[in-house]
């Protein structure tokens, strides 16, 4: 329990400034961009340097206080979201990037180093971080690693994973654990690396990232092909893979999603469309040249109505506008937002869309759907108002029946957006009852004491 | 303990707007506040989340939320990007208004708004007393700036290099004024405004001047009030609607093709939150309302859209031109979406070279009364806009807004940069006077 003796020790521990324990502060750190109720701590607090942090995660396991680690709060399934009486840990006071090396192509950074920062210094030094997720510019680098963010590039970049080399992290009792190295091969020791990707500070507490650089692509090409069967779009995505093209990006928009763009922007979209596809390839020049020319081909083939290939940056700016824009339009739409992330075998994209539509109806919501289509990864957003109680049950509903689908189709629950306290119920429909027992006996060797964001992934 | 219900019943006024924030974050990348401080609770979402707690009724008493909700700037960063379209400027100041309704202004408030903005003949003659006054206790430390700071230790002034009040107001130099439309066939009201009346009557005097020679025919009323803003963003819509109604009846909507200012924030505000405000008016006031608020538009932005420039104005020294870099004020470019205009007119004058600064857009930290209130913070946020300045290299920076013009002229001035502040309409007015015979609208 956070007492006012507790209170004073953490005061001692981080320096007064850096404790909020005024409720009005405290309500502010009560919630994230999850459609959950709110939880209220007791005691949020903001180290300023690595060795305060390993000293506050010892100090909350030795007087029991559950403990929530919070970057930008931006996630979407209640991961930081606090235990109720609980301590918020804020890493914006760890946000130095340590090293760019552009000899060895890594970055070394704190967890609180906000995503789009790191990008935009990195492109200073000729080099390319790909990992985009929607939030980057206000995500940190260390709920990237702890969710295990993608983004956009996904399809031929992968995600956060892809780019982790090593770590330093503190364990429940405040020991510094390194994993992984700055070198592009280690072999040694348990990959606990990849144990912390995506634990969602259940583990340990992320205190220094090393993550890898790449060099940038030299070219790329963007184009938008409008289809009047949304068949026919989903069907073009598993074409264009089964071509063993890999584009960038290969994002989908369906019919409703595209009036609700077009409504907001008047970028004259075609409204009629059922779907339209954004592309990108990029590489070598002489490779973005042959590739698009290969999607071109395969869009016309599978009957694109009309097809835009961008000739410049200002018409690839207007392409991508759309997409960039396919949210804050549906979310102007209706009070509540649920962006769902499941995630099927790209193969299975036609399926997965045609279920979704069904859902829609079936449920007798509103529900738009885009998203990165060439790597499975669809966000179907339903809108509406958690205030109306008899449609919350349906929707309720509909994401379960979502959650079934792409289980059925071999996919899962979560593409990018985590597991949290949203999809801690629906994991055993997933992984099964095995895989949830033997991540709770991990659990309880690492954070015996279960302070660390308890409730989330596993459940309680 | 405060009777909370009550405050819930009239919160619910903004319930159905504070629903469509989905927390999503953004603001966090705009907030100028938040990009100093990285607490929650100075960010929108933190302070919509706040004004949520007040409504399920977490909160005994109102006074805590209200602490963080007037710690904002209120620069509306955070509404133009925001995904979700939250009106986050509309909640705060409502919110502001039903808070302060409810719990009662400061003291020092009430005497300030209630006891003089409100009787803007009153407010007239204090200020000009002060200004014969304030040379006694403040002395002049930047020539070129035209700062000024304090003589002694003042608790009000601390170690600010601001800028004093005129020794002559505006209205003094021009109590009136009534021309009929010229060569342009355009007719505007000039809102003046309290800042460019009292402390920097310069620009008025310029705005005058380059409308005249537009052949813009003029009409200045005599007796104008402050326009509304500090006594609305302190909560106080009793001094607010006073204001309002006096200065609806000094201008006349049908004797005006526009009404101009050389103010963003009376140009904001006038667009912007008359109407909103006007909500509980009458019919008749609020068709006045809503017709001046459409009416108003800022002076760059008059006179590019209205095409009452040349092409190019000749003036300055073209071999050697002097680089001019712009500040976005945050209620112009934010609230109304011009930026273009003011850019346009500097590329206008000749023997100017402009020069875009590194995020021109970036709040200046001014923000009204937060300068007064938070001045560390203000000065932090304004130390930001001062490297951008100096990153420039540029010799003058210029705005459209006499308050970001006091807050950019005091971060320089105490950091000694040898950059002049200026309005673009100043810039304007003295290339003309350099081209007597320089042609007026075409």
């Amino acid at each position: 329990m956070v007492d006012a003796a507790i209170v004073k020790q953490l005061k001692e521990l981080v320096g007064v400034q850096n404790v909020f324990d005024n409720k009005a502060d405290r309500v502010t750190y009560a919630y994230d961009a999850a459609v959950l109720e709110p939880q209220l701590p007791a005691v949020v607090v903001r180290p300023e340097n690595s060795e305060v942090l390993g000293r506050v995660v010892a100090f909350c396991n030795q007087e029991r206080l559950s403990m929530t680690v919070r970057g930008a709060g931006t996630n979407l399934s209640g991961g930081t979201i606090p235990q109720q009486g609980g301590v918020v840990l804020l890493t914006n006071g760890l946000n130095r990037i340590l090293e760019i090396n552009s000899e060895d192509m890594y970055a070394v950074v704190q967890p609180g180093v906000i995503t789009a920062q790191l990008a935009a210094a990195v492109e200073a030094k000729g080099l390319f971080y790909p990992p985009d997720p929607g939030s980057q510019a206000v995500s940190t680098l260390g709920g990237n690693v702890a969710e295990n963010a993608g983004g956009l590039r996904g399809l031929k970049y992968g995600v956060t994973a892809d780019y982790v080399m090593g770590l330093r992290f503190y364990d429940v009792e405040g020991n510094l654990i390194k994993t992984g190295s700055r070198t592009v091969k280690c072999a040694t020791g348990y990959n606990l690396k990849a144990l912390m990707i995506g634990s969602e500070g259940t583990l340990g507490v992320l205190d220094e990232i090393t993550l890898k650089l790449i060099p940038p692509p030299r070219a790329r090409k963007s184009m938008m092909a409008v289809f009047d069967q949304m068949e026919r779009a989903s069907q073009t995505v598993a074409a264009i893979i089964a071509q063993h093209i890999v584009p960038a990006t290969l994002e989908f928009l369906d019919n409703f999603t595209i009036r609700a763009v077009e409504d907001f922007s008047h970028a004259g979209l075609p409204v009629e469309a059922a779907a339209i596809l954004l592309v990108e390839v990029d590489g070598h020049p002489g490779q973005v040249a042959e590739e698009s020319e290969q999607v071109e081909a395969i869009l016309k083939q599978m009957g694109a109505k009309d097809i835009q290939v961008a000739r410049d940056d200002a018409q690839r700016d207007r392409i991508w506008a759309a997409r960039r824009s396919a949210l804050s339009a549906l979310a102007k739409l209706k009070p509540t937002v649920v962006l769902e992330d499941a995630t099927v075998p790209r193969s299975k994209i036609p399926a997965m869309v045609h279920a979704l539509q069904d859902i829609a109806r079936r449920f007798d919501l509103a529900i738009g759907t885009f998203g990165h289509a060439g790597d499975g990864n669809l966000h179907p957003t339903i809108l509406t108002d958690k205030r109306d109680k008899v449609e919350w049950k349906r929707v309720e509903a509909a994401i379960e029946a979502i959650f079934d689908e792409a289980l059925a189709l071999g996919g899962t629950l979560s593409g990018e957006h985590g597991t949290g306290l949203a999809k801690a119920g629906f994991l055993k429909k997933e992984t099964g009852q095995g895989a949830i027992l033997l991540s709770r006996r991990i659990k309880s060797a690492l954070d015996p004491h279960r302070i660390l964001n308890p409730g989330k992934i596993i459940g309680d | 303990m405060a009777d909370m219900h009550a405050l819930v019943r009239l919160m619910r006024e903004v319930e159905d707007q504070l629903a469509s924030c989905m927390r999503c974050g953004m603001c966090q990348s705009v907030c100028p506040l938040y990009a100093q401080t990285g607490r929650e609770a100075d960010v929108a979402r933190g302070k919509l989340a706040l004004l949520d707690g007040l409504l399920r009724e977490m909160f005994d008493r109102p006074d805590s939320v209200r602490e963080r909700l007037d710690r904002c700037l209120l620069c509306g960063s955070c509404q133009a990007g925001c995904p979700s379209g939250v009106r986050v400027m509309d909640i705060f100041i409502k919110a502001r208004a039903i808070l302060a309704g409810f719990s009662g202004l400061p003291f020092s408030q009430k005497m300030i708004f209630k006891g003089m903005l409100a009787h803007p003949a009153l407010f007239d003659q204090l200020t000009f007393w002060s200004s014969r006054f304030q040379k006694l206790l403040t002395r002049p430390v930047n020539e070129m700036l035209g700062t000024s700071c304090a003589r002694v230790m003042s608790p009000f002034i601390g170690d600010r290099h601001f800028k004093p009040l005129a020794d002559h107001p505006f209205h003094h130099e021009v109590p009136f004024m009534d021309t009929p439309a010229g060569r342009s066939g355009r007719k505007v009201a000039f809102f003046v405004g309290c800042l460019l009346d009292k402390i920097f009557p310069k620009v008025a005097g310029d705005v005058v001047t380059v409308l005249e020679k537009a052949g813009v025919g003029l009409l200045i009323p005599q007796g104008q009030a402050c326009c509304g803003i500090p006594a609305l963003s302190a909560g106080d819509t009793q001094t607010f609607q006073k204001l309002l109604r006096h200065n609806l009846e000094r201008f006349p909507v049908d004797d005006f093709d526009c009404l101009v200012t050389a103010c963003a924030t009376c140009t904001s505000t006038i667009k912007k939150l008359w109407p909103l405000m006007a909500e509980k008016e009458d019919a008749g006031t609020r068709r006045r309302v809503a017709r001046i608020a459409e009416k108003t538009l800022d002076i760059s932005q008059f006179l590019i859209d209205e095409r009452l420039l040349p092409d190019v104005l000749s003036g300055g020294h073209a071999v050697d031109p002097t680089e001019v870099t712009y500040h976005d004020p945050c209620h112009l470019k934010k609230s109304l979406g011009v930026s273009a205009q003011p850019r346009a007119l500097l590329n206008l004058i000749g023997g100017i070279r402009f020069v875009e600064m590194e995020g021109a857009d970036q709040c200046c930290g001014m923000g009204g009364s937060f300068n007064i209130k938070y001045y560390d913070i203000s000065r932090e946020i304004g130390e930001r806009k001062r490297r951008a300045i100096q990153a420039s290299r540029c010799s003058v920076v210029a705005t459209s807004c006499p308050a970001c013009m006091m807050q950019i002229s005091d971060v320089l001035s105490r950091g000694g940069d040898p950059v002049r502040v200026r309005h673009v309409i100043e810039l304007l007015a003295e290339c003309w006077k350099d081209n007597d015979d320089y042609p007026s609208a075409h």
